[in-house]
């Protein structure tokens, strides 16, 4: 087990130099930063001198050592934009896109399953026949759209939620949340459906197949045969079979969530770190942008450690097939 | 004295678009407290439809069209929801062909069995505990009390098939439904499996509906056999008399194709054609066309029947025996 753990970091560790490499390769085709750092009289020498400062003259690869090494000792540089150092503007940035994702993650989650199994078992009725075509509508319309649906239908026509922004904030120790004001949370709402309605429409979807599946199979049948209540057979013995794959999605949609999150704070002009990086990207502020994909790198990268974790605590036959015995 | 499972008339319907198909026709048995009834026929004969349709988990739309079913003269087959779920496990238990499948992966089997108790029996967790340990142990599985705690995979397919009987046994139910419970086992392990079956249900007493459509198993538990056709009782009689002397031509055919080291090397006998589908059924007797005795009058309707329970074969022609009364 603790081996497995050690060969799944070292394997996530590979990854994350991989994405980081080709990150690098790419930012000289986003644009050149020193057009937008220097003014109008700008001399051929004081391109060069800038240039030969940020070492942006030197290959990609040795930038990228570069930027590596800083990286182990938590150094990301400064921002060619705002002049700060890097994990300064990103930590400040962070609560506000991971309270959005966590708050969109959970509905989607809560959601889903629940959506997924009532759908399930009553697949017949016309309540769940109604949710199953409206989840249609949660696959098929992209974020922004329904982003802007929302802001018209409850900031412009009803006026009951905010259009943009985080509301008030409070200062938690570095840590600057929106859960404990009024207005925090209800900027959230709006924010936090557009981004999880796709994934949560995905897990029930995903939620219902499978598990039309698991009450076919018949150990679902003998349950029935050996008379446990009917709650016992479908939550008990259905759905934990059914969570395997679905655990799988759901490991990869919140990490998307986390990403997608670039769409939905650029729709509600929420100040997170994906806007920070379309910000970025606009003015090719090289170690903003580095930082960020490495830190939703991370974050993947993470998740799919504990959804692979995950598996062993739901399911026996993997621990045993591990280790070889019992 | 009241048997313990008491079958008349029993219809099962399956509506289609095509029109209503009817997998189990008219159907009438009794099962005696401790006695082990074979119930015998090829697939789609009707044979774990009827027994389907005394638990009550007939898949929809399938469903009892007419008929009564009583267990220990009570009567079951109108019973509705939580009344039947109550029945399932303590009052019938029901053991499947294929125990690899029959448990659920994820759950220890201790808590599979206690879990099963807890649902009929008004006892304490450590006391369902305890119980499983002894069900286990009564099954034949070594070291049960470690084994409780261990999952379905890491146990081989005929100690399942012992793990899945103390399931249908735990609550103790008076009645078990063994549907073709060695027909994914090993043939070493077959003989155990119904050996300990038959020795369990002698010891409390329980009935046992058996089915399968293996002549071997029948004659080496069963105390009587009702063979099934085309969803039709053909033929009931004890074991001894059915198997040695069938008077059904189709007994009689099924009995002559069973393979025998006696027999040697000579072809082995087949009953030409294959069974009727169900919604394409001859008229009178559905197992004339394939039938050497029948004669003119064998495709008068209504066929031939053994609707009360009473009689032997459900023939216009029955082989005659000088043996047999």
């Amino acid at each position: 087990m603790l081996a497995y753990i050690i060969q799944r970091v070292g394997q996530s560790a590979l990854v994350l130099l991989i994405v980081g490499l080709v990150a690098f390769s790419m930012f000289r085709f986003v644009g050149d930063p020193i057009d937008n750092m220097l003014g109008q009289e700008r001399t051929q020498e004081d391109i060069d001198r800038l240039r030969g400062q940020l070492g942006l003259d030197q290959p990609f690869v040795m930038q990228y050592v570069k930027f590596l090494g800083g990286a182990v000792q938590g150094n990301f540089g400064v921002s060619y934009r705002q002049g700060r150092p890097v994990s300064e503007i990103l930590l400040e940035r962070a609560p506000a896109t991971l309270e959005l994702a966590a708050v969109s993650g959970f509905l989607a989650i809560s959601i889903g399953i629940g959506l997924g199994v009532f759908t399930a078992i009553r697949r017949n009725g016309i309540t769940a026949n109604v949710i199953m075509s409206a989840s249609l509508i949660g696959v098929s319309l992209p974020t922004f759209l329904i982003g802007i649906l929302l802001i018209y239908l409850f900031s412009v026509e009803l006026g009951w939620l905010p259009s943009f922004g985080r509301g008030e904030t409070v200062q938690v120790g570095g840590w600057s949340t929106g859960f404990l004001t009024e207005t925090g949370l209800k900027a959230l709402i709006l924010p936090s459906i557009t981004l999880g309605l796709y994934q949560m429409t995905l897990i029930m979807r995903l939620v219902r197949s499978e598990m039309l599946e698991v009450l076919r199979q018949d150990y679902i049948r003998f349950a029935r045969a050996r008379g446990l209540r009917e709650r016992a057979v479908n939550f008990r013995h259905a759905l934990k079979n059914t969570l395997v794959p679905v655990i799988t999605v759901t490991g990869l949609q919140l990490g998307s969530i986390i990403a997608f999150a670039i769409i939905t704070e650029t729709v509600f002009q929420w100040p997170g770190v994906g806007l920070l990086f379309i910000n970025a990207i606009q003015f090719v502020d090289i170690p903003v942008m580095a930082a960020y994909l490495m830190l939703i790198s991370v974050m993947f990268v993470g998740i799919n450690l504990i959804v692979d974790l995950l598996y062993f605590a739901i399911d026996p036959r993997l621990r045993v097939d591990r280790t070889g015995g019992h | 004295m009241t048997p313990t499972l008491s079958i008349r008339n029993l219809t099962v319907d399956i509506p289609t678009r095509h029109g209503t198909l009817r997998p189990v026709q008219d159907v009438s048995y009794d099962i005696a407290q401790g006695e082990i009834l074979g119930v015998v026929g090829e697939s789609g004969a009707g044979k774990s439809m009827a027994g389907n349709a005394v638990i009550g988990l007939l898949n929809p739309p399938a469903h009892i069209a007419s008929g009564e079913i009583h267990l220990n003269g009570t009567r079951i087959d109108h019973l509705q929801g939580d009344d039947m779920r109550r029945l399932r496990g303590q009052q019938i238990g029901m053991v499947f062909q294929d125990p690899l499948t029959s448990l659920n992966p994820l759950l220890k089997i201790g808590d599979q069995l206690t879990e099963t108790m807890l649902a009929h029996l008004d006892i304490s967790q450590s006391e369902a505990r305890k119980r499983a340990i002894a069900a286990l142990e009564e099954v034949g599985i070594p070291g049960a009390a470690q084994r409780v705690d261990s999952y379905p995979h890491e146990f081989s397919g005929g100690m399942r098939q012992r793990v899945v009987i103390a399931l249908a046994l735990c609550a103790e139910p008076s009645l078990i439904i063994a549907d073709e419970p060695t027909t994914a086992l090993d043939v070493s392990v077959q003989a155990q499996i119904i050996a300990l079956l038959k020795r369990l249900c002698r010891d409390r007493g329980t009935a046992v509906m058996l089915i399968t459509h293996d002549m071997g198993v029948i004659a080496e538990a069963a105390d009587r056999v009702a063979v099934m056709y085309a969803g039709q009782l053909t033929e009931l009689g004890a074991v001894r008399d059915v198997l040695t002397a069938p008077l059904h031509p189709y007994t009689d055919g099924l009995m002559g194709s069973t393979p025998l080291a006696s027999r040697g090397k000579a072809r082995l006998h087949q009953i030409p054609g294959a069974m009727p589908r169900l919604d394409a059924l001859p008229d009178g007797c559905a197992f004339h066309p394939r039938c050497p005795r029948a004669q003119a009058d064998c495709v008068r309707n209504p066929g031939p029947t053994l609707s009360d329970g009473q009689g032997r074969a459900a023939c216009f022609h029955p082989l005659v025996r000088e043996d047999v009364a």
